[in-house]
């Protein structure tokens, strides 16, 4: 509808404006469109997809001081040592706390409003991923599962589900 | 090396939709003012800071925009950014530049016009703020959803209520009604927020900050300086703690408090000379970080206004009204004040000024006896956070 008024006003008027319908205040409406859509290098925690795709979760581990990391990184920085191996975590754990997400960024605008909730993993460590459960349905100490499912844009992702 | 800084100059746009101006035109408009109030001109200034963090509006080289605008040329000059705290972040900027006698005038500016884009992108560019690609790339997590993740786990924990957030948002909305520079000047009540409907569960819309344009500006002056230009209306900024958060909400051990705020907090009363467990006895009142309803309640514990898990008592026992045990964003905080990222922190240094000088409008002026005020900027969900302590003596 915008542009349709844009387009208007620029044959009638000559130049990209609208008047902002509360303030009345003329607007010129940008020319230059931009998308975003970033390129980010996993090379380093490719086991991590690997293990996924098995319903696996893989965190990385300082092999010098036995530290885990999740989400994983390369480099642990309490011993400045690269050297970590890669281990897989148990996918059960406790929910510790939940929203639902019912006004969504426009990227997310193909999905219903979704529960997020973050976990603490029965070996430590905390995850943040989408709840298939009935939110309603959640109590305090709620035990939950980390599964893998396919998302409606064709890839996987982990999430969690009551026990 | 200048021992002390003082805020002397102060100047505030009118926060809200403001289609009305353009970027260089909306940081005019809280500029004038400053330079009014400090009684300097552009030619004056060695340095100026500008916050935004931008994306949503159209201008990336604000400084220079404005050094064009408004004669600061050919002054040296940086934007800042720490999400919503980007505001603290500039004023760290010129303190240190200040205190460290760099420079002895310093041009702090905050500014964001975050209308300049349609409010969906806006809602998906702030999401972003926290780790984008384990938070937000697969699980699409927005800025109120991050702040819900701590309120369902502080109702979960000590039993707060949905009521009792809603308790904050009327407070803030009746002291928004008296501030002339607030987006909403309208008073609401809990019912308003109750059956408004939910923007992440437990969040409903009068539980939001809105999206806002607007700017904010302090000049700030080393303390020969001060004296040199004789200048009688003044505070001075006597501690400012910093803190860092991790990226990932998931990496934190909890969720009912904000590590980097308690981190900030213990550095800004050490270097105030603030008593850490009674805090509330040092102060005539605070500005606290209320992008939401459940954070404000949170930082009143983190800046150990009360113990941990009471801070919904105080709202409940309405003790952060003026009047109370500390009053709390009584210019409408974030909530009904408005909330343009980049310029919110310079908007609390200029609220923590009129306080403390009695030039708040009428009807939401606290009772100054203590000489002190806090400001408390969080940036992202704690991502960042600033604890900065203004006086009206030097310490």
């Amino acid at each position: 509808m915008m542009n349709e008024e844009v387009k208007k006003n620029m044959e009638e008027f000559g130049f990209p404006v609208i008047v902002d319908e509360k303030s009345g205040a003329m607007q010129w409406v940008d020319m230059r469109e931009l998308r975003l859509r970033y390129i980010i290098s996993v090379e380093n925690i490719k086991p991590f997809y690997e293990g996924l795709r098995e319903g696996k979760l893989m965190a990385t581990k300082c092999k010098k001081c036995g530290r885990i990391f999740f989400p994983p990184q390369k480099d642990c920085p309490s011993c400045f040592d690269s050297d970590i191996e890669w281990v897989e975590l148990k996918k059960e754990g406790t929910l510790e706390t939940m929203t639902v997400v019912f006004v969504k960024p426009p990227s997310f605008g193909q999905y219903d409003p979704y529960p997020v909730a973050i976990a603490k993993l029965d070996d430590g460590p905390r995850i943040l991923a989408w709840y298939s459960g009935d939110p309603q349905q959640v109590k305090p100490g709620q035990r939950v599962k980390v599964q893998v499912s396919r998302r409606k844009e064709g890839y996987l992702m982990y999430e969690l589900a009551p026990i | 090396m200048s021992e002390n800084v003082a805020v002397i100059g102060i100047g505030h746009s009118k926060f809200g939709t403001r289609k009305d101006v353009n970027i260089a035109e909306l940081c005019w408009e809280s500029m004038k003012p400053a330079f009014e109030t400090a009684n300097l001109e552009p030619k004056d200034i060695d340095f100026f800071v500008v916050s935004n963090a931008g994306m949503w509006s159209s201008e990336a080289a604000i400084p220079a925009l404005i050094a064009e605008y408004a004669d600061l040329a050919p002054k040296g000059s940086m934007r800042v950014e720490a999400a919503c705290a980007s505001g603290s972040a500039a004023l760290r900027v010129g303190y240190t530049a200040v205190k460290s006698g760099m420079v002895d005038l310093a041009l702090i500016l905050g500014v964001e016009k975050m209308q300049e884009s349609p409010n969906p992108n806006v809602i998906e560019l702030i999401g972003r703020f926290g780790s984008y690609f384990w938070e937000f790339e697969n699980f699409g997590l927005t800025f109120p959803a991050y702040y819900a993740l701590h309120g369902t786990a502080y109702m979960m924990k000590y039993g707060a209520t949905e009521e009792d957030y809603a308790k904050v948002a009327v407070k803030n909305h009746y002291y928004g009604a008296k501030n002339p520079y607030a987006q909403f000047q309208k008073e609401i009540d809990v019912e308003t927020v109750l059956k408004s409907p939910y923007i992440a569960w437990p969040f409903k819309l009068f539980d939001c900050s809105p999206i806002t344009d607007g700017s904010a500006c302090v000049i700030l002056a080393s303390e020969e300086k001060v004296k040199e230009l004789g200048i009688d209306e003044k505070v001075w900024i006597l501690g400012q703690g910093v803190g860092t958060g991790t990226a990932n909400l998931s990496r934190r051990e909890e969720f009912t408090s904000l590590a980097s705020a308690r981190y900030a907090a213990e550095q800004a009363y050490k270097m105030a000379g603030i008593d850490i467990d009674d805090p509330a006895n040092y102060l005539d009142g605070a500005n606290v970080h209320d992008c939401f309803t459940a954070p404000e309640i949170i930082a009143y514990e983190d800046l150990r206004f009360c113990k941990r898990g009471e801070g919904y008592k105080l709202i409940r026992d309405e003790q952060t009204y003026i009047g109370g045990k500390i009053p709390v964003n009584i210019d409408g905080g974030l909530k009904a004040k408005g909330h343009p990222i980049g310029a919110t922190g310079v908007s609390q240094a200029v609220e923590a000024y009129k306080q403390l000088l009695q030039k708040a409008e009428p009807g939401r002026q606290a009772d100054i006896n203590k000489g002190r005020w806090l400001a408390h900027n969080v940036g992202g969900t704690g991502h960042y956070t600033y604890v900065t302590i203004y006086g009206l003596e030097k310490r």
